[in-house]
């Protein structure tokens, strides 16, 4: 009796903000694993307030997490994929058995109630910003407070004929990998259309269970509209050194049916047919907002925001694949489809969210990829094409799998990116070395110290830079690797 | 995940053919172990030809399929379909090796007359390898010789198996070959010259046994946890045996004072776990393909800081008794006989029970390393140094983590790996061996071992690298 009437009091002071900007003092026992130790007594944020994730991927978790780190908010991630947060990036080791999927789960089960972070599983169907009120699929309701928006991305479909057919689809979510598990057993080819990074994926998770692969990719070399020619090429021969039957510069007409609906065979640009039993759609990814419609909350591709992650509607912020910034960022993309921005985005928007207006200010750009059995890397911007004021040093190991690019300003010779593949760098390095403007002799200088391949590992620094000396008329000497300065990069 | 377990069969549901060649390496293989069995069950096998063809068999064979195996594939990570295959996933191939070897070590230590070993005149599979005891050292096979020959065995073609695997990264190619040359040296072949030479383990022309010392230098207490016991000390003394057999006392005892906290701090336990160590040549040769079987959950973390300390305070307690008892020839300590109560009850469960039964036996079921993660007081000596006082660290490549698990996945001693890669930090875990394994399978070239400046070594970062949101101050 005495919980309810107190409910009641505290909805009731919230609802006519008499206890807006009180302070409520975290009790003893809420002292949680991911607090910082020894504080008995924690001053929190103003207001306890309901904050609602939608999703459950990297952007909705991670603004959850830290939330929940600064705060006593209570937190609700609503998800109508999966119970637990997984690691999207995993699904294809799922398929190829490297892991089940409890391996891709990154917290144990019992984190998110140790750490009060409610989950729930439902699928919004719509949001009434002005109410405050989502409604679920089965026409349940929840109130927020804040609502943020992390629903992540859904597979391009360009309208091919033939697109919903059973048995073609693309690969993002894990109905994506159930469905997908289903529709390859037994089969004898598939073809997948689209040359980016899911493509490729794809076609190593087809090959992991012997399954022919036909690779449509419209360009006319892999990925050429991010990686420079002679990288690309490296992929390319890669791609054919697994037995992929890679066509460059092939487009999908249409996919056509057999008679129970499901894909039997593509036609391609120029009309030839390929008989298939599964089409893999990977020609890149859009933002997963559909339900949005008629919520008020703008949106164009994505959902429009500003560099504090805030939609135009109050209360609703939007993170990650899904967000579109009014205001790119530099010289990055309005739209970051990438795990690591939808991570730092959601580190800002807690911050945000709990202390006080943070900007999302992400720095020098990085990622990685793994293409078959080459890794890559990359920091700083590497063009496909280098800009007016850029020059490009490339060095590639006899081998064909090793690469390393520099980007860096004519003028200045200030390093302006680079690209690695088959060599692991370090990121603090480059990190560090972009701040503080670097030349690329400077780098060439240490670059042993960036150097991050495993111990006993051939190291190709010299080869390298006799190649840079030789092609630009320099004289740089290879320092040795020195811990004090790798301390310093991490400093 | 029921929906996306292919099949309940024995078979990989997808098998990729199996080449003449493959069938070849296989056939020989299985051939030898078929001479195994035939003269466990007293086939009469003329030991001149049957033993080449059991040990040249298996090792040929293995190396061949092995070879045929991964050479013919671009290099790289190999781990398809490792969670559909019967063997390597808790299916009933699993549980078949691992009833068969658990079988195997319970007759070994308790049973050795069952497979053979009657002093005097052998039997079965260890009469079989009588012929090579007698090349060695002029004495007919015992159970042990039979185990440490097929020991050297596993890990020597298992090995090479495993090099043709990642034959792309150095760092394992270098680790594996040091590791069988320990084995096939240290553990195998140095020891048994020394005892044909008769510096241990001789029986005079009169009957009298000298007493044996073990000789092999990298068997370092507390994992040979009998090293203090009396007859073993004798044997180090015995006049016979000299200078070596002082020789060995001194090496023993300089390897767990100073070569292992020296090794340790500079470059973390990885010298002897993952480079050195029997148990860890098994592990990471033959026990391989079961690295992903071990528990990553936080209970079993927990369980382990128990269990593994438990042991190595229990196996201090009986040193202690021991060496009590050796200096004040007492044989009783708290008016507790030290046999009967410290040596006899640790040797059986830790020492046989422990590392070997469940250590070897269960491979299939809890990975590979269940005894150096739960129950070696060696490696729970060295994670103490490695833990707080070691240069080791795995180091995380800022934040190009992508959270997908491999490496915690393919962690032998069931570490979390991707909870500190993630947030950016470091690992320094007390239990790491140093495989390298978790930075071979990274998709990203996040995970870097090495041993570097303690300074800093395992600070965690406010926030990820590549964000400016935050300022550190905060």
């Amino acid at each position: 009796m005495l919980t309810i009437l107190l409910n009641w009091l505290w909805s009731w002071l919230r609802q006519v903000g008499y206890i807006d900007h009180g302070f409520l003092i975290d009790r003893s026992e809420h002292r949680h694993w991911l607090a910082t130790k020894n504080h008995t007594f924690r001053i929190i944020s103003p207001v306890m307030q309901h904050i609602v994730i939608i999703g459950n991927g990297i952007s909705g978790i991670t603004t959850a997490r830290h939330i929940r780190k600064k705060s006593d908010h209570h937190i609700t991630v609503i998800s109508g994929e999966t119970d637990h947060f997984f690691s999207r990036t995993a699904l294809m080791y799922i398929y190829m058995g490297h892991m089940k999927y409890e391996h891709t789960k990154p917290y144990e089960d019992w984190f998110w109630k140790k750490n009060r972070i409610e989950l729930k599983k439902a699928w919004v169907e719509s949001i009434d910003t002005s109410g405050k009120l989502l409604t679920f699929s089965g026409g349940e309701t929840m109130k927020y407070d804040k609502l943020v928006l992390a629903t992540g991305s859904k597979p391009n479909k360009f309208g091919w004929p033939g697109q919903d057919l059973k048995a073609v689809q693309g690969l993002y979510s894990y109905q994506d990998l159930e469905s997908m598990e289903q529709d390859t057993r037994g089969i004898s080819r598939a073809v997948i259309v689209g040359g980016g990074l899911i493509g490729i994926e794809m076609a190593e998770m087809l090959l992991s269970r012997n399954i022919p692969v036909t690779f449509l990719v419209r360009e006319a070399s892999f990925w050429n509209n991010v990686l420079p020619p002679e990288e690309s090429e490296m992929i390319n021969r890669h791609i054919k050194e697994h037995h992929v039957d890679l066509r460059l510069g092939a487009e999908l007409k249409e996919i056509l049916s057999d008679e129970n609906g499901r894909a039997r065979a593509v036609v391609t640009g120029d009309g030839e047919e390929i008989a298939c039993q599964f089409v893999g759609l990977t020609a890149g990814v859009s933002p997963n907002i559909g339900f949005l419609e008629g919520s008020g909350i703008e949106t164009n591709r994505g959902i429009m925001v500003d560099e504090y992650l805030q939609t135009n509607a109050e209360g609703v912020y939007a993170a990650g694949d899904c967000a579109e910034f009014r205001t790119p960022n530099g010289q990055r993309r309005p739209i970051e489809q990438v795990w690591y921005t939808g991570r730092m985005m959601g580190e800002a928007l807690a911050h945000t969210l709990c202390k006080s207006p943070t900007k999302y200010e992400p720095g020098h750009w990085f990622n990685s990829a793994k293409f078959f059995d080459i890794e890559y890397q990359t920091y700083g911007w590497v063009w496909a094409q280098p800009k007016e004021n850029e020059a490009s040093f490339y060095w590639e190991h006899e081998g064909g799998k090793i690469s390393l690019r520099l980007v860096f300003d004519k003028e200045s010779r200030q390093l302006l990116g680079v690209n690695n593949f088959g060599i692991r760098l370090r990121h603090h390095a480059f990190d560090k070395w972009f701040k503080e403007g670097r030349t690329v002799d400077f780098v060439l200088e240490h670059l042993a110290d960036a150097n991050f391949d495993p111990e006993l590992y051939k190291q190709y620094e010299g080869e390298i830079i006799s190649r840079f000396n030789q092609e630009q008329n320099t004289n740089i000497r290879l320092k040795k690797k020195s811990w004090k300065r790798i301390l310093e990069l991490v400093s | 995940m029921s929906s996306l377990d292919p099949s309940l069969s024995i078979a990989n549901p997808e098998p990729k053919n199996t080449d003449a060649i493959q069938k070849l390496g296989l056939a020989l293989a299985s051939l030898g172990l078929l001479v195994l069995f035939l003269a466990w069950g007293n086939v009469s096998i003329p030991a001149n030809i049957g033993l080449p063809i059991a040990l040249g068999g298996i090792f040929i064979g293995v190396a061949i399929y092995g070879a045929r195996s991964y050479a013919n594939q671009p290099e790289g990570i190999k781990n398809n379909g490792v969670w559909f295959k019967s063997l390597t996933s808790r299916g009933i191939l699993g549980w078949m090796v691992g009833i068969v070897l658990t079988g195997f070590y319970v007759l070994l230590y308790w049973y050795p007359e069952f497979i053979g070993y009657k002093p005097g005149a052998n039997e079965g599979l260890v009469k079989l390898f009588d012929p090579l005891s007698m090349f060695f050292k002029g004495t007919a096979a015992s159970q042990w010789f039979v185990y440490g020959t097929l020991y050297t065995l596993a890990i020597t073609s298992l090995g090479i198996k495993f090099m043709y695997k990642y034959r792309h990264n150095r760092y394992q190619l270098i680790r594996t070959v040091v590791v069988m040359i320990s084995q096939f040296f240290l553990a195998y072949f140095i020891p048994e010259i020394l005892a044909g030479l008769n510096y241990n383990d001789v029986t005079t022309a009169s009957g009298d046994y000298l007493g044996y010392y073990n000789t092999d230098i990298k068997n370092i207490w507390p994992l040979d946890y009998d090293f203090f016991h009396d007859w073993q000390q004798d044997a180090f003394r015995q006049e016979s045996y000299q200078p070596l057999g002082v020789l060995f006392l001194f090496i023993g005892m300089a390897m767990f004072l100073v070569v292992t906290p020296v090794l340790t701090y500079y470059v973390g336990k990885r010298w002897y776990c993952s480079w050195v160590c029997g148990c860890g040549g098994l592990a990471e040769t033959a026990g391989d393909p079961f690295r992903h079987l071990s528990s990553k959950k936080l209970g079993a973390w927990k369980l382990e800081r128990w269990l593994i300390h438990g042991v190595m305070v229990f196996v201090f307690v009986m040193t202690a008794a021991t060496v009590y008892g050796y200096f004040w020839n007492t044989g009783e300590v708290f008016g507790l006989n030290i046999y009967e109560n410290f040596q006899k009850p640790y040797g059986f469960l830790i020492g046989a029970a422990f590392s070997g039964v469940i250590g070897v036996g269960f491979y299939p079921m809890l990975g590979n390393r269940v005894w150096c993660r739960f129950g070696c007081p060696m490696a729970g000596y060295m994670g103490i140094i490695q833990r707080f006082k070691s240069r080791f660290r795995i180091t995380t490549n800022g934040g190009q983590c992508i959270s997908c698990g491999n490496c915690s996945t393919y962690c032998e001693q069931g570490i979390d790996v991707r909870a500190y890669a993630q947030k950016g930090q470091n690992i320094v875990r007390a239990s790491c061996v140093g495989c390298g394994v978790c930075s071979a399978v990274c998709p990203r070239g996040v995970l870097k071992l090495e041993n570097g400046p303690e300074e800093g070594r395992a600070d965690l970062p406010p926030i990820i690298i590549g964000n400016e949101s935050i300022k550190v101050a905060e």
